[in-house]
């Protein structure tokens, strides 16, 4: 995102390399904040199910992924250039990334970076799909998944080439691109999948909120890679974007606890840890757009509106168990329209002023449209994936195993020994 | 002989287990369970969601004692295990037939 030239800074390079290995550390950071809120049957299976990701989503971008999301110039999907890591090492520079786009690091940097993006966007899911999907049809879902969705909306926002980028639609480090997008997929996974069984009449309280508070640290850590990573650079835009997603953390918990008390009549450790999450997602597509105290109002939004997002799932009936849909797909939402409002172009040159700073309404249509496709596509592919999925092998446990828990009926293993 | 069986609050189980020892009992068994009484469960919210939880933590001690001992025995317990509210606990006595040493073979009241 920063000023034309093909040479590589050493600074920005080594800024980006430490940022992959912080985004790396957000998917088991994912696994236990969502394996604390699961009950200490399901433990291992919804670690696995996340730790899963890193390798297998890995080795998919680097055989096609990558190429697919930022290969060719299409509008709409990149193409077969990079397949396998073909040339990744040696090309001058990426499509689209020329003048002010152009990279200061090396496309391997690129290339690891974004990786990560990739691997914990899919692990987002399941949070929704919690103690219930058979590991194999896990397997194969998040694998289709990776190859036919991620990459087309990364294309389609973060490619200078993509349709969204082009028509100006913003999205600093993957609010459309891994939030909306991952909580439309858990959307419809969860109306293939069906709800948990005793769902909602059985109590299901998470078993060790611990682990659940020690995941919301790892996220919180590993989030300051994803946002200020996304400058592509070590400098004042980076410092920008790591204080407004820390800002807008501590709103959105703060903003959480305030609403939760008022209408529930504690404020609870759960709830810290989720308005955390909920700030982060939130600022995740502003972080390197907005300034001052921008991050604020932000975060105390995501913080309220998520909270009071928690009913959707028992007034609509489907059983999204740890919230995804509340805080990834509401919170992205949230960020992605925000920005149409506080964006600043003092911030950053190559974005667009909001509403709020004489931009009129160009940007907030964009966001809306953005959004909306983002949500569409990826409820859509994912829905029918889904269907073929459980068509033919089998979405779901049989009752016998989901008693029993994922732990024992998946794997073979249990978390806590008696 | 007597096993005397008393469910009490967790949280007692130290100033128990000490009254015990203080009064000349030479050994007991404990264990940690779950149960409702009068007391009833109590309600936990997670994410704006209530859940009633029936079943609430409880300390159970287990020990045997001579006839002659059990009604003292009794009344430590009970002292050391109330708190005047809600939820305190039971105790209870069941008669029992015989008790083995393992290590020695002592059989009835040597062997407690």
């Amino acid at each position: 995102m920063l000023a034309a030239a093909a040479t590589i800074d050493s600074g920005a390079t080594a800024w980006v390399l430490v940022s992959t290995a912080l985004v790396a550390f957000m998917t088991p950071g994912l696994a236990f904040f969502y394996g604390g809120m699961v009950r200490s049957k399901n433990m291992l299976g919804m670690l696995m199910q996340n730790v899963f990701a890193l390798g297998l989503i890995s080795i998919l971008w680097a055989a096609i992924g990558f190429s697919l999301a930022f290969g060719g110039t299409g509008a709409w999907i990149g193409n077969l250039d990079f397949v396998f890591m073909k040339d990744l090492a040696t090309i001058a520079e990426l499509p689209g990334y020329t003048g002010d786009f152009g990279l200061i690091i090396p496309i391997l940097a690129f290339f690891g970076y974004q990786m990560m993006f990739a691997v914990i966007t899919p692990a987002l899911i399941t949070g929704a799909t919690a103690d219930r999907m058979k590991f194999s049809a896990y397997a194969v879902l998040i694998g289709v998944w990776a190859v036919i969705v991620y990459p087309v909306v990364a294309h389609w926002v973060f490619s200078p080439n993509g349709w969204l980028f082009k028509r100006g639609a913003l999205d600093f480090a993957g609010g459309a691109v891994v939030h909306i997008n991952a909580g439309a997929a858990a959307l419809a996974v969860v109306l293939v999948l069906g709800n948990r069984k005793g769902w909602p009449r059985e109590a299901m309280p998470p078993h060790n909120l611990p682990f659940t508070i020690l995941g919301t640290g790892l996220l919180w850590f590993g989030w300051f890679g994803v946002n200020a990573g996304s400058a592509l650079g070590a400098n004042g835009l980076a410092a920008q974007a790591l204080v407004n997603t820390h800002l807008a953390a501590a709103t959105g918990m703060l903003s959480w606890l305030v609403v939760e008390k008022l209408r529930s009549g504690h404020a609870t450790s759960l709830g810290a840890a989720s308005g955390a999450v909920a700030g982060l997602v939130a600022i995740t597509p502003c972080a390197g757009f907005v300034g001052g105290m921008a991050p604020v109002a932000i975060g105390a939004v995501a913080g309220a509106v998520c909270y009071l997002a928690l009913r959707l799932k028992t007034k609509f009936g489907f059983d999204d168990s740890l919230d995804v849909i509340a805080v990834h797909l509401v919170g992205g939402l949230i960020g992605a329209l925000l920005l149409g409002l506080f964006a600043d172009t003092k911030v950053n040159g190559l974005g667009f002023d909001g509403l709020f700073f004489g931009g009129g309404t160009t940007l907030l249509v964009n966001q809306i449209i953005a959004s909306g496709a983002t949500l569409a596509f990826s409820f859509v592919v994912t829905y029918v994936a889904a269907k073929v999925i459980d068509a033919t092998i089998g979405m779901r446990v049989t009752p016998e195993d989901e008693l029993v828990g994922l732990d024992q009926s998946q794997h073979a293993e249990s978390a806590y020994q008696a | 002989m007597k096993l005397i069986t008393a469910v009490i609050k967790p949280f007692k189980i130290d100033d128990v287990k000490e009254a015990l020892k203080t009064a000349g009992v030479q050994g007991i068994t404990v264990s940690e369970v779950r149960g409702f009484g009068r007391q009833g469960g109590h309600t936990e919210t997670y994410r704006g969601s209530e859940y009633q939880i029936d079943f609430v933590p409880k300390a159970k001690i287990e020990l045997v004692v001579d006839d002659t001992s059990a009604d003292a025995v009794i009344e430590v317990i009970q002292k050391a295990a109330a708190t005047g509210k809600i939820g305190d606990g039971k105790i209870w006595v069941t008669s029992v037939d015989q008790i083995i040493r393992i290590r020695t073979g002592e059989q009835g009241a040597d062997a407690i």
